[in-house]
């Protein structure tokens, strides 16, 4: 970033559920960042009233990360995404501030109502195995680990953590607002671990050497002096919370449907196929749908999540994305997951991009740039960890240095990133970003994946196949009116 | 490691393989990858410890099922004894291993070598001298001077902190910080109970030089719980049997960290300032694992600090020769090739030199030329002669006149 090279000072602001409280505080205490707030569409921003002040906007999760790897010099974050870096890396340059009084909810520890497990003294007496799904994976290995848990696995996922249990996770580990809140979802809250509330947050290295006392100064008044919420604050044990809950009788078969963008085009191809299905449609957010078949059960979840769960046998079937299946194959390349057929919607391509200022046209040429010492190390951006890996990896690029994103990858490059390798539908964003393509790693559309034990299995075989019949059929039926208005189109 | 390093390290561990056969261990090996629940189960590697362990998603991990890079050789030991060997009454066994921790300061290696032995089964504090003296034994063959023994007792330890009548979450997280060596955390601790304070100030102040201690304690704290009782007897046997053998040691009930799962005796060896190994008594960690009510003991020596304590072996110049060409033609070369090959053959080392170096750390060297009448000339280093030599079996013969 030209700031930096001028001695300047970086912030890192956040998107989400922390933008628009953060920005009436940025407001308040004049930073100058206009153009911060709900309508925001731009990442970078310049302070009108410091000079050597620039921000850009990222996704909360990557603020704790860029600010320790020194790409920025404060930030604002939730402390559940603080703790989450700093349980791993406790002796690491990112350092809290003070908290800025203001946030909501607590992070909690939680099980089905309807599963066993009802307090945590059990937990730590219980000689099976645990398992814990959470978006918070070092969180959630710290507290199995404090408790003393013999026997523990946990499954990071990408969201939807409350939906997991009791069928497919005994705990789970996730924010809630309230005990009453998470009652409401038919979840037993065992313990709090911190509150979560927003931090300003620093580097160590530019807290020793930089001047940033002006606009520390700034935040002064707004900067709590109670104490700071952290892992290591007594665990809140929630005793004696009973709750009414639905029951979920087990199905015989299970399907995965997918949330966010997916939901709508899923949604549309299902009712196409003639499956009813109550509380799956465009804009309905509800967990756990009903459909008329009585032995087909379903869950909302993430589509990054799908192929994990289907790989260790909680789904069956899954509609998910080509992309996030690739993504789970390289990781693990002996997964019992397998494509059974494409649906066609949802197409994405999966691009290598780097700015347009780059005096390459190419892998090949960035190969030899990188050759030539151009870069120490290449840095790239991508939500797709594993096929960024074995992409750079195949085409011999090296030193290369991967920076795990949570999407909007774009935002990082030119400044914190040299590559993006990351999805794109039209292209737009990649043009708006002055970004250029150098190569399409692989084209990707929605598709349907099955678990193979699942598929090999005479107590499941059938159901299965009358289900992926059904959904062959929809698909064919969709093909077939496409083809029609084609033809229609044509004369 | 370097040549220099390997050389010391192939001496530890071939004295330590020497003195354990001797003492009728056998030697066993564990895998460098293992699962993580092996070592997460109360008891047996403390939270600190956990939190330094590499520990990742095998290529087949989409079960969730973590490994880790074996961080102690003591667990997984137990683990190979519990599958394989649990029918014998008692087993001795010992091994070699590296063990792997996150280490941040930049200043300590990542992977850090273990000798190791341990004794299952077997009846109370006899196994536990006879590892005690295992290990002096290691200690004082290797020459390493000014070693000191201090010993603790884990059942004490726990007895004198069930006094304090904390909560369950209390006293775990007050053993983390003992076993983190945070004993001050201990003292801080407030006790209503004089006589409790008496003891614990008595304990944590003073340091034993013998079995009188302990007997001292047991006459000056008659009140004193049951289970701190029959610790300090358990404590009384191995110190009485230590005197009664002559070795000396100290007591102090701080020297014990790192592992959780001790329930009896544990000690530590310290030379030159440094902790060069420890181990103890760990009767619950068998049964912990499934594997039957079965007490054990062992302990492991710290290869890299024992390295760097190590005086080197006097130079007496390598044994083997150091095979020269005269001039570096093919003829030559196929000599000293063959001639070297027939020296290997009659059990020398032989190092063909292809530089042409002055200065050689072998005693003997030898000369060879293309001549047909006087191929060799070998030169004796340590008594500065050299004499012409036309075959292969005089030189043997010279070499092993000496």
């Amino acid at each position: 970033m030209k700031d930096d090279q001028a001695g300047g000072i970086k912030f890192a602001l956040p998107k989400g559920r922390f933008l628009s409280p953060t920005a009436s505080l940025i407001s308040e205490i004049g930073l100058g960042f206009e153009g911060y707030g709900d309508e925001t569409k731009q990442y970078r921003l310049h302070s009108a009233r410091f000079a050597n002040l620039a921000a850009k906007i990222l996704q909360e999760k990557d603020i704790p990360i860029e600010v320790a790897v020194g790409n920025y010099d404060l930030g604002v974050c939730g402390s559940d995404w603080i703790e989450e870096y700093l349980v791993k890396y406790p002796a690491g340059p990112l350092i809290k501030i003070a908290s800025l009084n203001y946030g909501e909810g607590d992070i909690h520890v939680v099980a089905s109502a309807q599963g066993r497990i009802t307090s945590l003294n059990a937990l730590s007496a219980r000689k099976d195995d645990c398992r814990v799904v959470s978006e918070y994976p070092n969180l959630s290995e710290a507290f199995a680990l404090s408790l003393r848990m013999r026997r523990f696995r946990i499954f990071p996922v990408w969201g939807a953590a409350e939906v997991y249990p009791p069928e497919n996770a005994d705990l789970a580990v996730l924010w809630g607002r309230s005990r009453a809140h998470l009652a409401a979802q038919g979840l037993i809250p065992l313990g709090e671990l911190f509150p979560v509330s927003a931090y300003l947050v620093a580097n160590r290295e530019s807290l020793e050497s930089k001047d940033l006392s002006q606009i520390l100064t700034c935040f002064d008044s707004k900067l709590s002096t109670g104490p700071q919420t952290s892992m290591e604050h007594e665990l809140v044990i929630c005793k004696d919370f009973k709750i009414a809950c639905p029951s979920w009788p087990t199905k015989e078969i299970n399907l995965a449907l997918p949330d966010g963008h997916q939901q709508a085009p899923a949604a549309q191809f299902l009712k196409q196929t003639g499956l009813t299905l109550q509380g799956y449609s465009d804009g309905e957010v509800h967990r756990r749908p009903c459909a008329d078949l009585d032995w087909l059960g379903i869950k909302v979840i993430r589509p990054q999540d799908m192929p994990l769960q289907v790989a260790n046998g909680n789904f069956d079937l899954a509609i998910t994305g080509e992309d996030w299946l690739r993504e789970h194959l390289c990781r693990f390349p002996s997964s019992p997951v397998k494509k059974l057929f494409g649906l066609g919607f949802g197409t994405v391509k999966i691009v290598a991009a780097v700015s347009r200022e780059m005096p390459v046209n190419n892998i090949d040429e960035l190969r030899s740039l990188v050759q030539s010492g151009g870069f120490t190390p290449l840095k790239v951006a991508s939500e797709y960890t594993n096929i960024a890996d074995r992409y750079i990896r195949e085409n011999r690029i090296n030193p290369y240095k991967l920076i795990p994103t949570w999407g909007a990858s774009e935002a990082f490059l030119p400044e914190d990133a040299d590559m993006l390798i990351d999805n794109t539908q039209t292209g737009k964003t990649l043009e708006q970003h002055k970004l250029k393509v150098l190569d399409v790693l692989f084209q990707s559309s929605a598709c349907v994946i099955a678990n193979k034990d699942s598929l090999a299995s005479s107590r499941k075989r059938d159901r299965i196949k009358f289900l992926t019949k059904k959904l062959r059929a929809g698909l064919k039926q969709i093909e077939n009116q496409n083809a029609r208005g084609k033809n229609t189109g044509q004369k | 490691m370097l040549a220099g390093d390997m050389l010391r390290f192939r001496r530890i561990e071939d004295t330590f393989r020497t003195c354990c056969r001797n003492w009728g261990y056998q030697e066993v090996r564990t895998p460098t990858l293992e699962y993580l629940y092996l070592f997460t189960a109360t008891g047996t590697l403390t939270p600190g410890m956990l939190s330094k362990v590499y520990s990742f998603l095998d290529w087949d991990g989409w079960s969730g099922e973590r490994v880790v890079l074996r961080p102690d050789g003591t667990i997984p030991v137990a683990r190979l004894y519990i599958d394989n060997l649990s029918s014998q009454e008692s087993t001795r066994l010992f091994y070699v291993t590296n063990i792997f921790a996150f280490e941040g300061t930049g200043k300590k290696n990542r992977e850090r070598w273990q000798c190791g032995a341990e004794f299952f089964g077997g009846a109370k504090f006899a196994p536990d001298v006879e590892i005690i003296l295992l290990a002096e034994d290691v200690i004082r063959k290797l020459g390493i001077k000014n070693g000191k023994l201090q010993l603790s007792h884990a059942g004490l330890v726990k007895a004198l902190l069930k006094e304090f009548k904390l909560s369950p979450a209390e006293e775990a997280r007050m053993t983390d910080r003992i076993l983190e060596g945070d004993w001050e955390a201990l003292t801080r601790a407030k006790t209503t109970n004089p006589e409790q304070e008496r003891l614990t100030t008595a304990l944590l102040g003073l340091k034993g030089k013998s079995s009188s201690f302990l007997r001292n304690v047991r006459a000056s704290f008659p009140k004193a719980s049951p289970d701190f009782k029959s610790s300090l007897e358990d404590f009384l046997s191995i110190t009485t049997l230590l005197d009664k053998l002559g070795c000396s040691y100290e007591i102090d009930i701080a020297a014990m960290h790192g592992f959780e799962y001790y329930t009896g005796i544990c000690f530590q060896f310290a030379a030159g300032g440094e902790k060069i190994g420890g181990g103890g008594r760990y009767d619950k960690l068998v049964p912990l694992m499934n594997g039957g009510d079965v007490p054990a003991c062992g302990f492991a020596l710290y290869l890299d600090s024992m390295m760097r304590l190590l005086t080197p072996e006097k130079k007496k110049g390598k044994s083997g020769m150091l095979v020269k060409g005269k001039e570096f033609t093919p003829e030559i070369v196929e000599k000293c090739f063959a001639v070297a090959e027939s020296l290997r053959d009659a059990g020398y080392p032989a190092e063909i030199d292809f530089t042409g170096r002055g200065e050689s750390d072998y005693r003997w060297v030898l000369s060879v030329s293309g001549k047909e009448t006087a191929p060799f000339v070998l030169k004796d280093c340590v008594r500065r002669r050299q004499r012409r030599i036309t075959s292969v079996a005089k030189i043997l013969e010279v070499a092993s006149e000496g």
